[in-house]
């Protein structure tokens, strides 16, 4: 068995999240969404985040994007290769322009960092075979099914390149037929370039199966509950790795702990 | 020995409901495209109403010398023709209403999109749009015209002051719909302000500029007649006030066709455009 473990201890910090603290005011309340969340992801770490609904996982993704600002602490982020963007988000929701084909959505990162058009359909050809959908090129979102367009979401964050993947629950809408065979081709891909991956996912199975360590937030406000290191070997298969005795006590572990701060957000929520 | 399954009977009052091809839409599948069957039928409605029309005429339902049946108006229009005073007509009001419609509708988009994308312009302009909207635009031809006399120049801006508030307030209203999922992708991949003009607000506020043109053009068409009650010896507003003073309601007729053809084209036309550039909306 090939065991490409590499020590975590001796990489470099990619992401260096110091104290972050969320509030959103409104006019009516405050809502504190974070509170002093420190962590460090390393260079090439596929970083999960798991916790209960509400508890701020896309929050701290889009301060990791700096498409929020956080209210206190710090986000150090180092980027080598400025000629590559930095950071690249797949969002929760739906986020494949409507008013663009499949291929125009895939190359619009590249279109805007002027990627020459050769080029630029190469990159988007190969993408949009990656997630399977070649023969929708041509095609309108509004022509596709939910899951296709979030894998046209998926394949623009690709094809982009960036040094950092901020995923926030990239597969959640999709059947889990489809969702195995991308879970299964995101580890391929990344366990061939190693990309720094921020992931947010609600399936502990998923977090298992494709990170190196897992973060636990807490109900609402989310602090860090704990983080998991998953010394799964690699590279993984996804049929076969559950299989592995390990993979059921992890799952036992983080479930225990996992259940505890849905049953506190529920509580919160007035249930 | 075992006994045959005999289904349940069906009870007297079930009954089978059945899902085929046009029971859901209530569109009978058939050779014609739904595409091609709505242009016919918007071809169609005018001249079923001009035939209703001609026969109400004819039947002595109404006095034919204040509504005259429509092929009495064809031959006044044939009359009209065949003396070049329509064709000089037509142009002098198609010029106004394209040039007003230009000068008004560029400038209108433009500041339609920058209040939708940027809070500052859409606090400056605010106010401004709110408080001079409501000013009928006709009530802005006399000063026109004592700034610039008479001509056409006051005429195309009338018309392009009717214009320029409706592409105006529609442009802003369709940007500020787009989904904020769409910016902050943008933002996300490093869109400049102008890509995020050009590949978000204008794309997504497409939709609803098609509703302000539209509307701004029939707005024209409206204006066009009032203000060549004055000052013109050209156009079709011009013709309504020349027969009104020969006391040939046929023509009139004529004007008011020619107006209603001019607002259908018009419309048509934009439709055509939309259609082409709003691929996304219909596929
Ligand atoms: N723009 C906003 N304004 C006010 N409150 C917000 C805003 N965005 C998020 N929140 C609040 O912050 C908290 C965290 O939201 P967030 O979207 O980060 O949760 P999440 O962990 O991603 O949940 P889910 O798993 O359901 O996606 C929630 O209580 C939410 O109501
Ligand atoms: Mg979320």
């Amino acid at each position: 068995m090939v065991t490409s473990l590499i020590n975590s201890e001796k990489r470099q910090v990619s992401i260096q999240v110091k104290n972050i603290s969320k509030r959103f005011k409104t006019r009516k309340n405050i809502t504190e969404a974070l509170t002093n969340v420190s962590v460090d992801v390393k260079e090439g770490e596929f970083f999960c985040i798991v916790g209960p609904s509400g508890c701020g996982k896309t929050t701290l993704l889009r301060i990791l994007a700096g498409l929020e600002e956080q209210t206190d602490g710090e986000i150090i982020l180092s980027w080598h290769n400025p000629e590559r963007p930095l950071s690249t988000m797949v969002f929760q929701e739906q986020s494949a322009y409507p008013w663009l084909t499949v291929e125009q959505n895939v190359e619009y990162g590249l279109r805007l960092r002027k990627v020459p058009k050769s080029m630029r359909r190469q990159i988007t050809q190969e993408w949009i075979e990656k997630v399977g959908l070649q023969g929708f090129e041509h095609h309108y979102p509004g022509q596709l099914s939910g899951g296709m367009k979030q894998r046209v979401a998926i394949a623009r964050a690709f094809a982009n390149d960036p040094e950092i993947l901020l995923m926030d629950e990239p597969f959640a809408n999709l059947d889990e037929q489809t969702k195995i065979l991308m879970q299964q081709e995101l580890i391929h891909i990344w366990e061939g370039n190693r990309k720094t991956v921020v992931f947010i996912t609600h399936s502990i199975d998923e977090a298992i199966m494709m990170g190196d360590r897992i973060m636990m937030l807490t109900a609402h406000p989310g602090r860090v509950k704990q983080v998991f290191d998953i010394d799964l070997p690699r590279p993984r298969n996804i049929a076969e790795i559950r299989a592995n005795p390990h993979f059921a006590e992890l799952f036992t572990g983080i479930w225990g702990l996992l259940k505890i701060e849905v049953e506190n957000a529920r509580i919160q929520n007035g249930h | 020995m075992a006994q045959a399954f005999e289904p349940p009977a069906m009870p007297a009052n079930a009954h089978q409901v059945v899902r085929a091809p046009g029971a859901v839409t209530g569109i009978k599948q058939s050779r014609l495209s739904k595409a091609t069957r709505d242009r016919i039928l918007q071809i169609g409605s005018p001249l079923g109403l001009l035939a209703l029309w001609e026969v109400i005429v004819l039947a002595g339902m109404v006095n034919s010398r204040f509504l005259p049946a429509p092929t009495q108006i064809i031959g006044s229009f044939w009359n009209l023709a065949s003396t070049g005073l329509l064709y000089l007509d037509l142009k002098a009001s198609l010029y106004r209403i394209l040039m007003g419609f230009v000068i008004g509708v560029v400038p209108g988009m433009v500041i339609g999109l920058s209040m939708g994308l940027f809070p500052i312009v859409r606090t400056i302009f605010d106010p401004v749009v709110s408080a001079t909207y409501p000013i009928p635009k006709l009530a802005l031809l006399p000063l026109f015209m004592l700034i610039f006399g008479l001509g056409n120049l006051e005429m195309i801006l009338v018309i392009a002051s009717g214009a320029i508030y409706l592409v105006l307030i529609n442009t802003a209203a369709g940007v500020l719909e787009i989904s904020q999922i769409y910016w902050d992708v943008a933002k996300d991949l490093g869109a400049s302000w102008w890509d995020r003009f050009t590949t978000v607000a204008l794309p997504g506020a497409l939709p609803l500029i098609f509703t302000g043109l539209k509307l701004s053009i029939g707005m024209a068409v409206l204006l066009i007649v009032a203000a060549e009650s004055d000052g013109a010896n050209h156009g079709v507003g011009f013709l309504i006030w020349r027969a009104y003073d020969i006391y040939d309601i046929k023509q009139m007729y004529v004007a008011f066709v020619l107006l209603s053809l001019m607002g259908y084209v018009f419309t048509v036309v934009l439709n055509e455009i939309e259609r082409w550039l709003v691929k996304w909306r219909n596929v």
